[in-house]
């Protein structure tokens, strides 16, 4: 049985700023990042469907250690948000001086861009990752 | 299904710089464990082993053949584990099964890490393989920050301020120190006050240099036998009479559940359904503080507390020798230290200790007890529970 949506495919999406996830036709659970049956009820009945990339953040972290090789990303904001349409994504945050992220950060809008990472000697290949942005401004107008 | 014995078991100094090779500090357990068990290495039927890392840190696979080899187990089917940090953990209750089912009568379990060998940077990124690679590495996620990721969303889901639990975890890390002063093999040796947990390095927040385990190198081994056996080797028998295993995905596929681990749920109620006991039926807890938040989530989902208390249950001292469950009276990860492929072999041979009334003059022994529950985390995904019994 082959994978609807492929780490390669959600890539090159993603790269484009869209996100691809799976929504299940039998319990209307969102998966994303993409797995091979529904993340809530296992099934496989599912379909491919664009996200909107805006959530909540639900909690963060600043961090200052990073692995070899990345050390000039310092410090970094990493976070995990849920998607308006139920899943939850990590990815990191722009917009904010990381060294000022606070509880605050929790509950904020965010919308979806990216950043790809090159890759390492480990990683096979390049992997783009979420960057969110506040959003809070454009929705309000 | 036969009833399982452990019989004796060996442990290395925990350190950082280790002189010997993970081979050689393997070695050295397993012969003292299987001396301890006043057996030879010739009546060791079959070897399983928890190394992680051996290739990135000292060129090193397929540890398990190499060290049987050198101790004399010539030709005995070895086998490693890779479990990230519960790999000693999944070596031992595979070899549960294997003596419980009959198939074997004595089998060896070890566990060895030499991670200090590959500097920070590398052991950083080698810990981070156990995250997902393709979807959560590239944001920078490494362990530290899936559980900076945690305490911030504990802190805001039990509303507990941040200030406040940073104190509840400082006073985790601060306990530990006490007790690994008092445990001949752990790493550090060293009091800690609040006040230093909390001036600490920041590694990703809200996680300090001192909310964290150290990498370490290290080795621990035990021996496994069937009842029928140890009853003749041992007037000390301690059982194996629960156990549970489970895994679960990347981090963001837990999703509603966090901070709560689900999976350690489910591993927990698997050991204590298969002992016939309770949360309220254990004397001693060793449990998988890789962080101090990591601690308090943990001691929660074993039901040793409510959810959102067990930090301050630690600064009450309720998991203190004496208190309502003593947690970690080794020093835990935080201060025995966490060569992580030894780790859930060493919480094995600690218990069994406990639980045969050996840590008296060490000054850390919990009187009079029966049941003893370990708890180990592997990455984002390997959770063990198994529990010791004394009769």
């Amino acid at each position: 049985m082959e994978y609807k949506v492929i780490f390669k495919d959600y890539n090159k999406a993603l790269k484009r700023n869209k996100l691809l996830g799976l929504k299940c036709n039998d319990c209307g659970t969102v998966t994303c990042p993409p797995m091979m049956v529904c993340q809530e009820c296992a099934g496989t009945n599912q379909e491919v469907v664009e996200l909107s990339g805006k959530g909540q953040v639900l909690t963060f972290t600043t961090s200052y250690l990073n692995s070899e090789g990345r050390e000039n990303e310092l410090p970094i904001t990493i976070v995990m948000v849920q998607l308006d349409e139920g899943p939850w994504i990590m990815g990191n945050l722009d917009d904010v001086d990381p060294k000022r992220v606070n509880m605050k950060l929790i509950g904020k809008r965010v919308g979806l861009g990216h950043r790809v990472f090159p890759g390492d000697r480990y990683s096979a290949g390049e992997a783009a990752r979420p960057v969110f942005s506040y959003i809070e401004q454009i929705e309000n107008v | 299904m036969r009833r399982v014995v452990v019989l004796g078991g060996g442990h290395s100094k925990f350190c950082f710089n280790s002189p010997k090779t993970s081979v050689e500090m393997l070695s050295e357990v397993a012969m003292d464990a299987i001396r301890e068990s006043s057996l030879e290495a010739r009546d060791i039927q079959a070897i399983n082993v928890g190394n992680v890392l051996g290739d990135f840190a000292e060129g090193q696979g397929m540890v398990q053949s190499f060290f049987a080899n050198d101790i004399g187990c010539f030709n005995v089917p070895a086998t490693r584990f890779e479990g990230a940090c519960a790999s000693g953990s999944i070596a031992l209750r595979d070899a549960f099964i294997w003596v419980a089912s009959g198939y074997y009568d004595i089998v060896l379990v070890g566990g060895v890490e030499r991670a200090t060998a590959m500097g920070t940077a590398l052991a950083t990124r080698t810990f981070a393989m156990f995250g997902d690679s393709r979807y959560e590495f590239p944001t920078g996620f490494t362990f530290p920050a899936a559980f900076g990721l945690l305490a911030h969303l504990y802190a805001h889901r039990y509303r507990i301020p941040l200030e406040r639990l940073k104190e509840q975890m400082a006073a985790v890390s601060v306990q530990s120190h006490e007790y690994a002063m008092k445990n001949p093999h752990a790493q550090i040796h060293k009091q800690l006050s609040k006040e230093e947990v909390l001036k600490s390095f920041m590694v990703t927040t809200p996680i300090q240099l001192h909310d964290a385990c150290p990498f370490s190198d290290g080795a621990a081994a035990v021996v496994l036998a069937s009842e029928e056996v140890a009853k003749k080797l041992t007037n000390q028998p301690v059982y194996i009479s629960g156990i549970g295993q489970t895994s679960s995905g990347k981090l963001s596929s837990q999703y509603q559940y966090l901070p709560r681990l689900r999976a350690r749920e489910l591993a927990a109620e698997q050991a204590y359904r298969m002992a016939g006991l309770t949360p309220q039926d254990i004397d001693v807890c060793e449990l998988h503080d890789c962080f101090s938040i990591a601690a308090i989530i943990a001691a929660e989902g074993l039901g040793l507390f409510e959810f959102g208390t067990a930090g301050e249950a630690w600064e009450r001292g309720e998991t203190r020798l004496g208190g309502k469950i003593p947690i970690n009276m080794s020093g835990g990860l935080k201060a025995k230290g966490h060569p992580i492929g030894a780790t859930g072999v060493s919480q094995a041979y600690e218990l069994t200790r406990q639980l045969r009334g050996q840590l008296v003059e060490q000054g850390r022994q919990v009187d009079e007890a029966k049941h003893a529950l370990m708890d180990t985390l592997g990455g984002d995904g390997v959770l063990v529970s198994i529990i010791f019994s004394a009769a």
